[in-house]
């Protein structure tokens, strides 16, 4: 059972429609409570990093996904999931959860055809082996609408990378963490294959 | 670098699939959701449902078909017609719409665009336009015009000040259906394409006139389009995503192959 964390970042029924597409379980819950116990997390998020952090905090959920994390459980990260994961956003310099030390950047382009956000494929190069991209063909590609990106401190906490204008972190992860900058819900098979080695893993990364 | 996409239109009427001819007579051509899970199969980078159902109150039908897309098609696609209110936009986006797409409502009312925007964000607003070339005027210097139904209803407004409009306004992605090239199977409005391109700073989309894989190659290179539109193309079987998908990655155009 998976339960995915509603904080009023956008549609996500998505990712609800695609793990039951895939035969697994899930629940969409605001309890904080039903979160510390939850035996695996999806964390998603369209949207600011300023207002997530306000109903996260609000609602008590940023607690309960520090207790979640430190106590083992697995939790995947999408999208804005990937980057308040972080210890702060440059938008609006925002304070996040801190479960990895790093903030996450704006993209800053000097070329005009490089445009804000970045939206649509693009294929990311896995950097470290993990569990949850097991399976992936070279050069893959996946669903990215941003137009910030997490910047571990930590090198060794990015997994995959993705160019655009030049190199940036697409999957992030420690231990039981592990965050995607794309939307593995809507990047075809090859996401839904991210979303169904997410509900096979046990929690145990790098 | 991002691939360059490909998105098939389905033009859905009374909740079937619907081929337009010149926008007045429909035929009825199959199964909307059958189709669209069909094209994801094929590796299509994206979907437009796009409802021209007649009668507003059979509209509920649409938002079924939108919902049997969403539980079978794991990318994005945008729902588009008939969308005159943010509540609306909010009935298509919950039946699992990644996006909404708007054209004459949002010219009859551009505060739309803007309040999509906020409720949604600019990277779920489409904005749509049908252009005609027309001699340049004063109230349309580029000598492109925006046109609504069907191009029967001219605005009187210029194509590019309506495109850089739209975008200020808080569209995320344009749609440039040229209504001159439109069903003609000879190639997009590369000009045009290009123009509105080098205008904006988001994702423009090309529609209209693309009858073999050279014309997406064009428009895709010289018309600076981010993504190309077909709909006949492939509803007729005279090309397959893949073949279009093959060509323009033999002609050195980065698509997403599957």
């Amino acid at each position: 059972m998976i339960h995915i964390v509603d904080y009023k970042a956008g549609n996500i029924t998505s990712v609800q429609r695609a793990l039951s597409h895939l035969g697994v379980e899930s629940v969409i819950t605001p309890d904080p409570d039903i979160l510390r116990r939850a035996e695996k997390v999806i964390f998603p998020g369209v949207g600011q990093a300023a207002s997530a952090m306000e109903v996260l905090h609000a609602r008590g959920l940023d607690a309960a996904l520090r207790e979640a994390y430190a106590r083992g459980t697995p939790i995947l990260g999408i999208c804005l999931g990937s980057q308040i994961v972080l210890e702060h956003s440059e938008e609006g310099d925002t304070a996040c959860l801190g479960l990895l030390p790093g903030m996450s950047k704006r993209f800053v382009f000097s070329d005009p055809s490089l445009k804000i956000p970045h939206m649509g494929w693009n294929r990311i190069k896995i950097i470290r082996e993990h569990p949850v991209l097991q399976g992936a063909a070279a050069d893959e590609e996946f669903y990215f609408v941003h137009s910030f990106y997490p910047r571990p401190e930590d090198p060794e906490c990015v997994m995959a990378e993705c160019e655009y204008g030049s190199p940036f972190p697409a999957v992030i992860g420690r231990a039981n963490l592990i965050a995607a900058q794309f939307h593995p819900e809507k990047s075809g098979p090859a996401g839904l294959r991210i979303l169904r080695n997410f509900a096979a893993w046990n929690g145990s990364g790098r | 670098m991002l691939s360059k996409r490909i998105i098939a239109c389905l033009d859905v009427r009374d909740g079937r699939l619907a081929k337009s001819i010149k926008f007045v007579e429909t035929k009825d051509i199959g199964d909307p959701v059958e189709t669209a899970h069909r094209y994801y199969e094929a590796g299509i980078d994206e979907l437009v449902l796009y409802d021209i159902t007649a009668s507003s109150d059979r509209r509920d039908i649409m938002l079924d078909v939108v919902a049997a897309v969403a539980a079978q098609v794991f990318i994005p696609f945008s729902v588009g017609g008939g969308l005159r209110t943010v509540e609306d936009c909010a009935k298509v986006l919950l039946a699992g719409a990644e996006k909404i797409n708007v054209n004459t409502a949002a010219v009859q009312n551009p505060q739309l665009i803007a309040d999509a925007s906020r409720a949604f964000g600019a990277q779920c607003v489409v904005l749509s336009m049908d252009v005609l070339s027309v001699p340049p005027a004063s109230g349309t210097p580029s000598g492109y015009e925006i046109v609504t139904h069907g191009g029967r209803t001219r605005t009187g407004l210029d194509a590019l000040a309506w495109a850089r409009h739209g975008e200020d306004l808080g569209a995320g992605e344009l749609v440039i259906n040229s209504i001159d090239t439109d069903g003609t199977r000879e190639g997009y409005a590369i000009n045009l394409t290009r123009k509105i391109a080098e205008t904006v700073r988001i994702p423009v989309v090309a529609s209209g006139g693309g009858g073999e894989a050279e014309h997406l190659r064009q428009v895709l290179t010289d018309g600076k389009a981010d993504a190309a539109l077909v709909a006949s193309l492939l509803h007729y079987g005279i090309t397959t995503v893949a073949a279009l998908k093959q060509y323009l990655d033999q002609n050195g155009v980065k698509v997403r192959i599957t």
